[in-house]
């Protein structure tokens, strides 16, 4: 390649030149402040009041002003909402809520579920810091199923409801749970009471080894089985399965077959290619 | 923002333990190595040890069977302290250097463990020492395991003629430049093998790579190298350390203008044949992975990079020893040394002397480390082909002009002496007016934008 003289030294001078310029450049960044803030220790405000105000973080629900209608439960796509009423044994005209069960491992944050709240009792709120060791325990139980909550009832023409100040009750949840308390341990499910058609003896062994398999694996939460026990037993399964984590899923009896059933297409499709 | 006023959370703090360890550690490990380094070197010299052998344990030396056993000792307490100052050397590196890159890219860097993330240095250590030790299943065992001691015994080896303070080096060849570049090229060696050895292509590709490139520039630095051995007229390192004097005019940078342009060769050659940005093709990580260390693992690869950090110390000696004047103090004549230190146990005075040469020559040295450290984040990888140009095409031509010039030069100074002092007076004004400019060149780019010098949120 010809090279003249002038791209020659011009070559020197662009190098000494770019050094000059490069190197007093890196050092005026040196001597400046970084920019990079430390989450989550050193940041100047929590990173929750920094954030939009209408950002959709984890749900929550104000009992206090509850209606039980179960429109959130209806419109969640995912069914992460679990909620459960009873009669009030004292008071058989007052209905509670025995359960309100929001996964928020499972849920996607989509909102419909604020949507059609009649009253705003259960909103998007700005927390999002709840890491946990276990993820059964990112089930947020708004209700207590030994302290059942009335449900509310609505004034007529009423427009304003005393809601608690947004995110006031979820933090409080959060900050009561230890980020690695252990999870919450469910019974075993209840073995189903054999159909006369069937024979006792083959679901004894199918309920006993996935209990036994899987002794971490959440048994359907029992208390779904518990305010309406005049269901039949395989309907109850299936609905708790549903709301159960998937893992869940292949201990309940009545559905013996789902990891076969999954696995069975999968020898056929290379049967299927050629 | 909508948001309720809540108080700003305290700021995390550092466990108080964390803290006091961390910063025993930053203050008590450097000034531990060299306060040992500094007492150890020259009361292990063969006068004091005779002395020792005649003095306490009542024999003469020179017949007694025993001295070379006393010796033998000397020597491997001198080369625990020194694989030990290396080591630490290039740990408490590897902090800084991720410190001040984070720094340059508006980043924090490593902060978490210890004050200022000090400790990280010491938990990569464990980490890495911790680690499984794997060879490549098609790798060629032998050599895959012995690559590593090339590169470390290359490197370590340096310091048996480094230069620390006046009295303080383990010896004073009268070779000592040609014995460092000639003990520099195992390192080579040990690349090129781990390279081959790993049977992987991208280590191979680094190890060739670097073979290129360690070879190529070898000849400018060693070129570079000859003029300050010209002006001393010896290879000795303390001799041209001798040679030289405290203030900047007495420097051999200073004092020659070939030289002032060859200290900037050499520089460029050593961050060459170490493996420096923007000279890192052999370790390119976009490219091969890690290079020739690609297939290391645990120790091994502790070894590279303790090699290559701690490489950086023994660029920044040689630079300041032959060009910058190394340990020598201002005012302070090369006789007053011998007539201080007397017969048998050195007084106090010359330990004075001694410890005020190695803070001047340590300070120099770390500073050139630190411009070493920041020519790293301020330059891009160059190619193949432009490392290839800027060698044979630029550096090696002008270190040969330079060569030719200092042959006349010092013609010329050994008839008109003054020209030497004019120049060194001249150069040395040039080299402030240069640095004035450059600050004021750096404090316009941060005035530029509106911001301004804070060297807070550590």
């Amino acid at each position: 390649m010809n090279q003249s003289a002038a791209t020659y030294l011009g070559n020197i001078k662009d190098t000494v030149q770019s050094f000059w310029h490069g190197m007093s450049i890196t050092l005026s960044y040196l001597l400046r402040r970084p920019t990079t803030i430390q989450y989550p220790d050193r940041t100047p405000l929590p990173v929750r009041d920094t954030l939009p105000p209408r950002y959709r973080g984890f749900l929550e629900v104000d009992a206090d002003i509850c209606t039980g209608c179960q429109a959130c439960e209806r419109a969640c796509p995912i069914g992460c909402i679990q909620i459960n009423l009873e009669k009030d044994a004292a008071n058989p005209k007052q209905r509670v809520v025995t359960q309100f069960d929001i996964d928020e491992a499972k849920c996607m944050f989509c909102g419909l579920c604020v949507e059609p709240c009649p009253t705003g009792a259960i909103q998007h709120t700005r927390e999002f810091e709840a890491s946990q060791r276990s993820v059964r325990n990112l089930t947020f139980r708004w209700a207590d199923p030994l302290k059942p909550f009335p449900v509310y009832k609505v004034a007529k023409g009423a427009e304003y409801f005393p809601r608690a100040p947004l995110g006031s009750l979820v933090r409080a949840k959060i900050e009561a749970r230890r980020w690695d308390a252990p999870p919450p341990e469910f019974l075993p499910p209840e073995a189903p009471k054999p159909p006369a058609a069937k024979a006792p003896p083959p679901a004894a062994p199918v309920a006993k080894p996935s209990a036994a398999a899987a002794p971490a694996a959440p048994a359907p939460k029992p208390a779904a089985a518990a305010p309406v026990p005049e269901a039949k037993p395989a309907e109850l399964l299936k609905a708790a399965a549903e709301t159960a984590a998937p893992a869940a899923a292949p201990a309940a009896p009545a559905a013996p077959s789902p990891a076969p059933a999954a696995e069975a297409p999968v020898p056929t499709t290379p049967e299927v290619k050629p | 923002m909508s948001a309720l006023p809540t108080p700003a959370p305290a700021r995390a703090k550092t466990p108080r333990l964390a803290a006091a360890v961390s910063i025993a550690a930053a203050v008590g490990l450097p000034v531990g190595l060299f306060a040992l380094i500094l007492f150890i070197v020259p009361v292990l010299q063969p006068d004091l040890l005779d002395a020792f052998i005649r003095e306490r344990l009542h024999h003469d030396p020179a017949t007694w069977a025993w001295r070379d056993a006393v010796y033998a000792v000397a020597l491997v307490v001198l080369a625990f302290v020194f694989a030990n100052f290396a080591a630490i050397f290039s740990g408490i590196l590897s902090w800084w250097e991720r410190r001040v890159a984070g720094r340059i890219q508006s980043r924090i860097g490593p902060n978490r463990a210890g004050v200022g993330g000090f400790l990280v240095w010491i938990a990569d250590a464990v980490k890495l020492l911790l680690k499984e030790d794997l060879v490549p299943a098609d790798a060629d065992r032998i050599l895959f395991r012995a690559a590593p001691y090339f590169v470390m015994a290359g490197f370590i080896l340096t310091f048996v003629v480094l230069p620390f303070g006046e009295s303080i080096a383990v010896t004073d060849m009268n070779v000592g430049l040609f014995y460092i570049t000639s003990i520099t090229a195992l390192v080579v060696v040990g690349i090129l093998l781990s390279g081959w050895s790993s049977n992987s292509k991208w280590a191979l590709f680094g190890g060739m790579r670097s073979a290129a490139q360690v070879v190529s520039y070898e000849i400018p630095a060693g070129l570079a190298i000859m003029i300050p051995v010209l002006m001393a007229g010896t290879l000795s390192m303390q001799g041209i350390i001798r040679a030289q004097g405290g203030l900047p005019w007495q420097w051999f940078m200073f004092r020659n203008p070939a030289a002032f342009v060859t200290f900037f060769i050499f520089f460029t050659s050593q961050l060459a044949e170490a493996n420096r940005t923007p000279f890192d093709l052999p370790e390119a990580e976009s490219e091969l992975v890690a290079g020739y260390l690609s297939e290391y693992s645990g120790f091994r690869f502790a070894l590279f990079f303790l090699a290559e950090w701690g490489n950086l110390w023994v660029m920044a000696a040689m630079a300041v020893t032959i060009f910058l004047g190394g340990w020598q103090i201002p005012f302070v004549p090369n006789e007053l040394y011998g007539q201080l230190k007397g017969i048998g146990f050195p007084p106090l005075a010359w330990w004075g002397l001694q410890a005020a040469s190695m803070a001047i020559f340590a300070v120099k040295t770390i500073f050139l480390v630190n411009v070493i450290v920041w020519i790293r984040w301020t330059l891009p990888r160059i190619r193949v082909d432009q490392m290839m140009s800027l060698c044979w095409k630029y550096l090696v031509p002008v270190s040969f002009a330079c060569f030719l010039f200092t042959l006349l030069w010092q013609i010329a100074v050994a008839a008109v002496p003054a020209l030497e002092t004019a120049m060194g007076l001249g150069l040395t004004a040039a080299a402030v007016v240069l640095a004035v400019l450059f600050a004021r060149q750096t404090h316009r780019n941060i005035a530029a934008v509106g911001d301004r010098i804070d060297l807070s949120n550590w």
